[in-house]
């Protein structure tokens, strides 16, 4: 697929530390495209060196196939939509919206405020100030405001970090649907693999400013190159060198028929989480792993001597590393 | 409960009654009598003293005055802003800039103004620089007029106007001037649309600061106008003084202070303070 955004070998240092090391990106155009990584991963830095807030120290950043590194922020078609929405206080959602249209002297600006706000539904809230709205309206105001200056990449730095759970994946939902509906490539910054995981086409995974994969959401959780990208998209049981999810883990009472890896075990802690049931266990080699098992399985009583088994096709394993 | 609050206000309340209304009070009450021969006041009411301030020469010092106040503020504001700004972006050397800033009140301003004629007058340190290197021929005349005066009212109150501008661009979000640029607005786009929108409030107390002041000011049109650069300020000092008129010099000082407040209601009234 042909990359609309293109980071090559992208360094950039603050004094005393590397914040980002080497990127190389490559995003699709048109695709949801997810950075994930911990807090102090280089992701944000990352997001703002390609907005132009920051310089890289080294290597290039190609925007539809023109080096964009040496450009100021208000010269690349890019927008972003911050973590804390930065909305003008002393704008009206309209104004707000309008912002990037009446700077950028936007042909047909009328049409397309009415349509950014038709797709993030505020029609009827355009008078309202920032301090008037909800958590979610706000969110919606940055979204339509980025979105209305038709950007190449919209860039969104933790954009559902500041909402409540319940609203957080309600949004989550509605950003895709505008993500489909607008078919502007969006570039989502996120610790929240999750959040990553069910929004993107796509997902790079950064650690200590360093891509360590970049792959389909079931690719990178399914086949992890490395133990951080393992350990960091969902929990993992390491029998020795190998990984298993909890998902995969099976337990039995009779040892289990052939072409399966099996380990003896025994129970030490059975959690009811209600849809399911974690049964924590000790191998004979003193690792403990937990088993994610459902009700039909019958539930397992601590000390009780099980077999622990997996398919081999799902372990997970790293070269090297 | 009520009887310790009164306990606790009545120091404000004295030094109000008698520090501030009592001599309101003579100066409303001087206004309408009539001159007395050699100062002071003879009990005859009269509205005198308020018809001739209709005569043009005041009016003309009044305008003056409004005129000088008026450019000091817009003088101050445009040099304090810029240096406000610095300060605000200055990270962990800003609270060194602010002290220098507040400099120059370490000593009296009556000085800093000799200061400033030891500087201009004609044997000051810049004719006798320009002098001696052959630029000019005869002193220029740098001291005794308009633009002395405006020259040390802006001195003197430039920090009024740096502080207020100071704390409101101090709080001004970084990340809304990002958005800014992020949306394709220019630095002169993002000081138009952003900055000085959200700074409003800080400028309309700086200006304020430095208006209110100025229009009364005796002390720097006295030093460096000279006699003839009567400023509002100078006209109510002659009369107690040299003029020995009383109730005329108490008209003039109610009819600027009345002005003043009016012109300062408006100015709120029309930025939405909350203030008054």
């Amino acid at each position: 697929m042909e990359a609309v955004l293109e980071l090559r070998g992208v360094t950039k240092d603050f004094p005393g530390h590397r914040a980002v090391d080497g990127v190389n990106l490559q995003i699709p155009r048109g695709a949801f495209f997810s950075l994930v990584g911990p807090s102090g991963s280089g992701k944000t830095t990352t997001l703002r060196l390609i907005a132009g807030f920051e310089q890289p120290t080294s290597g290039e950043i190609w925007l539809n196939g023109r080096p964009i590194h040496h450009l100021k922020p208000y010269e690349r078609p890019v927008s972003t939509v911050f973590q804390s929405y930065a909305l003008f206080p002393h704008l009206t959602v309209r104004g707000n919206v309008e912002f990037g249209l009446r700077q950028q002297r936007v042909p047909e600006a009328a049409r397309r405020l009415r349509e950014a706000l038709e797709m993030v539904q505020l029609v009827g809230k355009e008078s309202r100030y920032p301090s008037e709205l909800s958590g979610g309206e706000r969110q919606r105001v940055a979204l339509a405001r980025s979105l209305v200056v038709e950007p190449d990449v919209l860039l969104l730095d933790e954009p559902l970090s500041a909402l409540d759970p319940a609203l957080r994946k309600q949004m989550r939902s509605e950003l895709k649907n505008v993500q489909r509906r607008a078919g502007i490539t969006f570039l989502l910054v996120t610790h929240d693999c999750e959040e990553a995981l069910s929004l993107s086409d796509r997902v790079a995974l950064i650690n200590q400013g360093r891509i360590e994969q970049v792959g389909a959401p079931e690719e990178v959780y399914r086949r992890p190159k490395t133990r951080f990208v393992a350990g960091f998209l969902g929990p993992v049981n390491w029998i020795g060198e190998i990984g298993i999810r909890p998902e995969a883990t099976r337990l039995s009472r009779q040892a289990p028929d052939g072409g399966v890896r099996t380990a003896p075990a025994t129970v030490t802690e059975s959690v009811f989480l209600g849809n399911r049931v974690h049964v924590r266990a000790r191998l004979g080699t003193g690792e403990e792993i937990i088993a994610e098992v459902s009700h039909s399985d019958g539930l397992y009583r601590t000390g009780e001597a099980v077999h622990v088994w997996w398919r081999p096709e799902e372990e997970l394993r790293f070269d090297g590393a | 409960m009520s009887c310790l609050r009164t306990l606790f206000l009545a120091p404000a309340a004295l030094v109000m009654v008698v520090l501030i209304l009592a001599p309101l009070g003579v100066v409303v009450c001087y206004s309408f009598l009539t001159r007395g021969a050699y100062g002071g006041v003879e009990w005859l009411a009269t509205l005198d003293n308020y018809r001739r301030l209709l005569d043009p020469l005041y009016l003309e010092i009044f305008l003056r005055s409004v005129a000088v106040a008026g450019t000091t503020t817009a003088l101050c504001l445009i040099l304090a802003f810029p240096l406000a700004w610095f300060l605000s972006r200055a990270g962990r050397r800003k609270h060194l800039y602010l002290q220098l800033v507040l400099l120059p009140f370490w000593t009296s301003f009556l000085v800093r103004l000799y200061a400033w004629m030891f500087l201009l007058r004609d044997t000051g340190l810049i004719n006798t620089i320009l002098l001696a290197a052959g630029w000019i021929r005869e002193p220029l005349p740098l001291l005794y007029n308009h633009v002395a005066v405006v020259l040390g009212l802006v001195y003197g109150y430039l920090p009024f106007a740096v502080l207020p501008l100071y704390a409101t661009l101090e709080r001004l979000d970084r990340t809304l001037l990002e958005a800014a640029a992020d949306l394709g607005a220019r630095p002169l786009g993002t000081l138009r649309h952003v900055i000085l929108p959200l700074a409003a409030p800080g400028i309309r107390a700086a200006a304020l600061l430095v208006f209110i002041p100025c229009l009364g000011t005796y002390l720097v049109p006295d030093l460096l106008g000279g006699s003839k650069t009567i400023l509002v300020g100078t006209l109510i000092q002659n009369q107690f003084t040299t003029a020995r008129d009383w109730p005329f010099g108490a008209a003039v000082s109610l009819t600027l202070m009345v002005f003043t407040v009016v012109a300062v209601l408006i100015w709120l009234r029309r930025g939405g303070d909350k203030l008054l």
